[in-house]
């Protein structure tokens, strides 16, 4: 795959690669960030270049057979945009729910009762999951109603739902350490959601020109 | 030596199956039922066999966990379906077919995947011959042609499947098909040769790097399979 020449550009990881040991490996991060989301970003672009061209030429039928690509690969670079930023070291300040983020932790409680019955139903959900995809902490608008959604493949969380945190469940983002252990994986995870983000997207939503297209 | 272990494989599976068994029944690729329960088949080849194309600990663990798994699962599945028809609960068998068709769908997709494959000793890589070696020539012109669409279409794959040579019951004729997830090949459409392009049949060994893995596993296709599925 070639270089990727924009508009769309690999965000920088908020931390170190190895920064979310033990809970996932070094190894995996670089795979998972310089290549799996690397090649979402080259083939979105890729997939947009040669929209504008069929968007020139009036070719229909390939504007509606780019769609698809466009999909999932745009999606593919949303998801993970928001998956790297929706995690933080263990043990970090920000891996503290009740601390990091108030306002959510009240409505997660008054929703599922409390902290572990929302995480409980949230794991049971993610190990529901067949085939790949991924799990969300959705709300309906800016500080609106909670409720935990699924996602297949790289579909991303879309209007009214505002995506608070996600967690991965292709087979890509625990398979070196896990392997065919994603139960270990899903109970592990919970030690680095950042829950300050999670609070921030809660209240005020996604900023999607900055979180999906860091300035050049 | 794997046409016995195979023989003793299928022998053991009559005898759990007991007077239910049928030639048939228990000709069925690898799929092995005792008293109504699926049951783990055995790999016809050792674990480290098909090296360097898949690495023994990606087929250990494959065979040994991920198959395994389905086959729980879908037992599991079938006894809550049987409860819920003995009840006459009919929203509840409803909501069962979900897991029955993906854990059923993944105990019949790995049982036909490791009988189409075979260590370069026993065959494996062997070009097709016969009456199936002449509709792949008919259809795709060559078997390199037919290597390269089927590889386009395992790339095409977004997120977990499977990519299988089929057989169209009611024109005879063959074409490439993908699957999601644990979809099974069922209906109009016979299976003939199926890969598995879920993550996990290859990123110990090739990582994100899937298209070596679907380049690599042409070296141990037991096409001998294949031909008996086309007939
Ligand atoms: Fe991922
Ligand atoms: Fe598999």
């Amino acid at each position: 795959m070639a270089a990727s020449t924009g508009p769309y550009t690999l965000p920088p990881l908020p931390y170190a690669y190895n920064a979310l040991e033990p809970v996932i490996s070094q190894q995996i991060m670089d795979l998972h960030h310089k290549k799996h989301h690397q090649t979402y970003v080259n083939n979105l672009n890729a997939a947009l270049a040669s929209q504008a061209k069929a968007t020139q030429s009036n070719d229909i039928s390939a504007l509606v057979s780019l769609l698809q690509k466009i999909k999932f690969n745009g999606g593919g670079h949303i998801n993970h945009s928001l998956f790297w930023e929706n995690l933080t070291p263990p043990d970090s300040d920000a891996s503290k729910l009740e601390t990091a983020a108030p306002t959510l932790h009240k409505a997660i409680v008054s929703r599922w009762g409390s902290e572990q019955a929302f995480k409980d139903t949230f794991s049971d959900t993610l190990l529901g999951l067949q085939g790949s995809g991924w799990g969300w902490l959705v709300s309906r608008g800016n500080g609106g109603k909670l409720d935990i959604t699924t996602t297949k493949d790289q579909d991303p969380v879309t209007a009214p739902e505002v995506p608070i945190f996600g967690v991965d469940m292709w087979e890509h983002a625990y398979y070196l350490q896990y392997l065919n252990n994603k139960g270990g994986y899903v109970s592990q995870i919970w030690r680095v959601i950042n829950w300050a983000v999670a609070e921030e997207r809660y209240k005020h939503g996604i900023d999607s020109s900055k979180t999906f297209k860091p300035a050049m | 030596m794997s046409a016995s272990l195979f023989r003793t494989s299928f022998a053991r599976a009559a005898l759990r199956a007991g007077a239910a068994s049928t030639p048939k029944a228990a000709g069925v690729a690898g799929m092995t039922f005792a008293r109504g329960k699926a049951t783990l088949p055995d790999l016809a080849y050792d674990f480290g066999a098909l090296e360097p194309s898949i690495s023994g600990k990606i087929m250990e663990l494959h065979h040994n966990m991920h198959h395994k798994t389905y086959v729980n699962s879908f037992n599991e599945a079938s006894e809550k379906l049987a409860a819920a028809k003995e009840s006459n609960d009919i929203a509840a068998q409803i909501a069962l077919q979900p897991l029955i068709n993906f854990h059923g769908g993944g105990h019949i997709n790995h049982s036909l995947f490791w009988e189409n494959l075979a260590p370069k000793s026993q065959g494996g890589g062997e070009p097709p011959s016969g009456a199936l070696g002449k509709a792949i020539d008919d259809t795709f012109g060559s078997l390199e042609s037919f290597q390269g669409k089927f590889n386009t279409a395992l790339a095409g794959i977004q997120g977990s499947g499977w990519a299988w040579l089929v057989k169209d019951n009611q024109t005879g004729n063959i074409g490439i098909k993908t699957y999601a997830n644990q979809d099974p090949v069922v209906g109009q459409f016979t299976p003939i040769l199926g890969i598995d392009a879920w993550e996990h049949a290859y990123y110990l060994q090739y990582q994100n790097r899937k298209a070596e893995y679907f380049k690599a596993i042409w070296e141990v296709i037991n096409w001998k399979t294949a031909e008996k599925r086309f007939q």
